[in-house]
């Protein structure tokens, strides 16, 4: 080794910086080149980065430690989908505020979906007052920052809506104040059980009629109302069984106590304004996908469709919205991504999400602040893959089959 | 590669290094002081943008003491769930910001809680038309609380142990827990008593809401800095027993200068520097103590002038008092 050392030392006094130029001039070494150059940088700023944080955590005499996940977390949550109190850990108060993120998003991305598509296809209606009335509101919305449109549904609530005692009401069962909205709790007797086996009974039923009637069109031509026979059998069947069982359904209807009604289900204030301000503000931007996509598909299409005899409705079904599915899926998923992240802005109005618990009373109490950021960070990041990897899924089972 | 990592290491090495708040604050010519981003008569800016209160003024009288003006200071508004990191991030000095010492901050979360300057505890205020007369009576109560607090924890503590249910609101401002509680979104806000006289004080009708009997926890207050500058730590503890013990013996913003020609008390020439050079142990000159009572006016000046019975805010001395008046506080030895 020595040797082979010493002998291209010896010669490369002169031979060396025309080495180091001609790997310079060569196209392919001198990307690779280029390529460990930065990866070096990265790598060195990532060090410098993290040995930065652990110098000064050391300063400050901190350690970097999960236990604190498995003490008490001392504090309670209004809202909580899995049993909790104020004697559970800090991690069991991470879950809540993980599943309220779910919670939010969840009934945020259906309402926004089912909104925005409606807004993108009245927009593109002959009716002018209806498309233009739907312009000024995607305009408007859109045009404001979703943390405003939070704190302006959420104070019309808090501030307009009457006390409990003055609730309004429906029927006495459904009340509504500035307390939230709080409806009857369903009571599920005895042999609920059947209504539940029928429900699936009639979604099997479903899926063979489907099959059965596409194998009918196919085959003989023959095309049945499958849409609305479907409904009838899901409602139809277990509504009939749950009869026959003898109705064994109850509702606990809420009634006034001494501060706030008691019993029922409450959706606090904190959640109806969340969950409306953002699916609003990514119905309207969903609702220009939907534009777009629709008005993608090239005017050819309709008239093809047309001139083999399909009527309005079977055009869209079967041939403008398969495609139009194809440019509007990838842009939906960003729109979901934002929905869900944008869910964090919960903490203005005290909605105890993720960021809210484990990021915020937690983080404050434990003092564990990079130990919670980590862990948050992870959680978003976790949420936003799930939803990347179904709806790329989703978009490469629509995609068009290309000859 | 290593070399780098290295040389990257040794700088931050040298730069982290805990020590040297006093060295930075006085390069700097400006304190950097935490405080509440509004609660009145404790921290609060008025309508031509100073800063007032109880809190704003103990961080003027530390800026006179360690920089020569009690103008220099830059306040730094934080919430209940900010402040710690703003320490600990070095964007602040030391927080005077109505924090209450427990054992899990001083220990933990590694700050260093220093004399307590406001002693309280956390209260109820409640409408009178709710007819509440006590806070064993709240059972379904919805209650607004300032989120990352340890009144937070107390609540939790006190509804448990009285077996009684509640809903709380987490709220991260006390001007936005007042918002909600004015606007009955909650049937009762629960803060420090202090606090909760000084919200009341802004209401249109305080006489339409009740302060409840019960006091659930202890809030000893008071300024906060980071653990391991022990000589920046004693600074801002000396001065906040300059204060007290400026009352004890009669010092006041007014007579201060004359107080330090006066030798006839060595207890108060030493304070004030007229004998011996206590200053200059803490790294500071000799007459560190008497700016800091000249800016702001000694204990009793600053909690007349921002929360006393003759303020809106309208808070007695209480536990609050000089020991000799039956009340807490009290100044070691100046010698």
């Amino acid at each position: 080794m020595a040797v082979v050392a010493g002998r291209t030392s010896a010669t490369g006094v002169r031979g060396a910086p025309n080495i180091l130029l001609r790997l310079w001039r060569n196209k392919d070494t001198r990307s690779v080149i280029l390529q460990v150059l930065t990866m070096a940088l990265l790598f060195a700023f990532l060090a410098y980065i993290i040995n930065n944080a652990v110098l000064n955590l050391a300063v400050l005499g901190k350690t970097f430690s999960f236990d604190f996940l498995g003490f008490p977390a001392s504090y309670d949550i209004n809202q909580r989908l899995i049993e909790y109190t104020s004697q559970s850990t800090h991690f069991r108060a991470m879950l809540v505020g993980i599943l309220n993120t779910a919670l939010v998003a969840f009934f945020g991305i259906i309402t926004a979906t089912i909104v925005g598509f409606l807004f993108g296809i009245i927009r593109l209606s002959n009716n002018w007052i209806a498309s233009h009335i739907v312009y000024c509101i995607i305009e408007f919305t859109r045009n404001v920052p979703v943390l405003l449109h939070i704190l302006l549904i959420h104070g019309i609530i808090v501030h307009v809506l009457p006390s409990p005692r003055q609730a309004h009401t429906l029927a006495d069962s459904i009340f509504l104040s500035n307390r939230g909205l709080t409806i009857p709790d369903p009571i599920f007797g005895e042999g609920f059980s059947y209504t539940v086996i029928a429900f699936f009974v009639a979604v099997g039923i479903i899926v063979t009629f489907y099959r059965w009637a596409r194998k009918a069109r196919d085959e003989r031509g023959k095309i049945y109302p499958v849409f609305w026979i479907s409904v009838g059998i899901l409602f139809g069947l277990p509504f009939l069984v749950f009869l026959l069982s003898g109705s064994p359904l109850g509702w606990e209807v809420p009634t006034l106590g001494r501060f706030n009604l008691k019993g029922g289900i409450t959706m606090i204030p904190e959640f109806l304004a969340l969950w409306l301000a953002l699916s609003l503000y990514t119905s309207v931007f969903i609702a220009e996908i939907v534009r777009a996509g629709i008005l993608a598909i090239s005017k050819g299409q309709w008239e093809a469709s047309q001139a083999v005899g399909l009527q309005r409705n079977r055009i869209l079904q079967l041939v403008i919205i398969p495609q139009a599915l194809r440019v509007i899926i990838p842009p939906l998923t960003s729109q979901y991504l934002n929905l869900t992240k944008n869910s964090s802005l919960a903490i203005a109005i005290g909605y105890m999400d993720i960021v809210a618990t484990i990021g915020g009373i937690s983080m404050m109490q434990t003092g564990k602040e990079m130990e919670s950021m980590i862990l948050v960070l992870s959680i978003y990041l976790c949420f936003s893959l799930v939803i990347s990897a179904f709806m790329n899924w989703y978009n490469q089972r629509i995609k068009l089959v290309e000859r | 590669m290593r070399i780098i990592i290295s040389l990257v290491a040794a700088f931050f090495m040298a730069s982290a290094a805990n020590a040297g708040t006093l060295e930075d604050v006085k390069a700097r010519g400006v304190l950097n002081c935490i405080v509440n981003t509004g609660l009145p008569g404790f921290s609060y800016t008025d309508k031509s943008g100073r800063w007032k209160g109880f809190d704003a003024d103990m961080c003027r009288s530390l800026a006179a003491a360690v920089v020569g003006d009690g103008e220099k200071v830059k306040f730094i508004p934080a919430t209940g769930k900010t402040r710690f990191t703003l320490l600990n991030s070095k964007e602040g000095d030391v927080i005077f910001r109505n924090t209450t010492w427990t054992f899990v901050r001083d220990v933990d979360v590694k700050l260093t809680f220093l004399p307590t300057t406001y002693y309280d505890g956390q209260g109820f205020i409640i409408r009178k038309s709710k007819g509440v007369k006590s806070a064993k009576e709240l059972d379904g109560a919805t209650v607004c609380i300032q989120t990352g607090t340890t009144t937070e924890l107390n609540l939790a503590d006190y509804f448990r142990a009285n077996k009684i249910s509640y809903k709380p609101v987490p709220i991260e401002s006390n001007e936005e827990a007042r918002k909600n509680y004015l606007a009955d979104r909650c049937d009762t806000y629960t803060t420090d008593a202090s606090g909760l006289a000084a919200t009341r004080a802004t209401f249109d009708k305080p006489d339409d809401h009740l302060i409840l009997p019960e006091i659930i926890s202890k809030e000893p207050l008071g300024p906060v800095v980071r653990h391991g500058d022990d000589q920046w730590a004693d600074i801002v503890r000396w001065t906040v027993y300059a204060l007290i013990a400026a009352e004890e013996d009669g010092i006041t913003a007014a007579n201060v200068d004359k107080m330090a020609m006066d030798k006839s008390n060595p207890n108060v020439s030493r304070m004030l520097g007229s004998e011996g050079n206590l200053g200059g142990m803490l790294g500071l000159d000799k007459a560190w103590a008497k700016r800091a009572i000249k800016a702001q006016g000694n204990y009793a000046e600053i909690f007349e002038r921002n929360v006393g019975l003759k303020t809106p805010v309208g808070l007695a001395r209480g536990l609050n008092a000089l020991y000799t008046n039956g009340g807490l506080q009290y100044s070691p030895p100046f010698r």
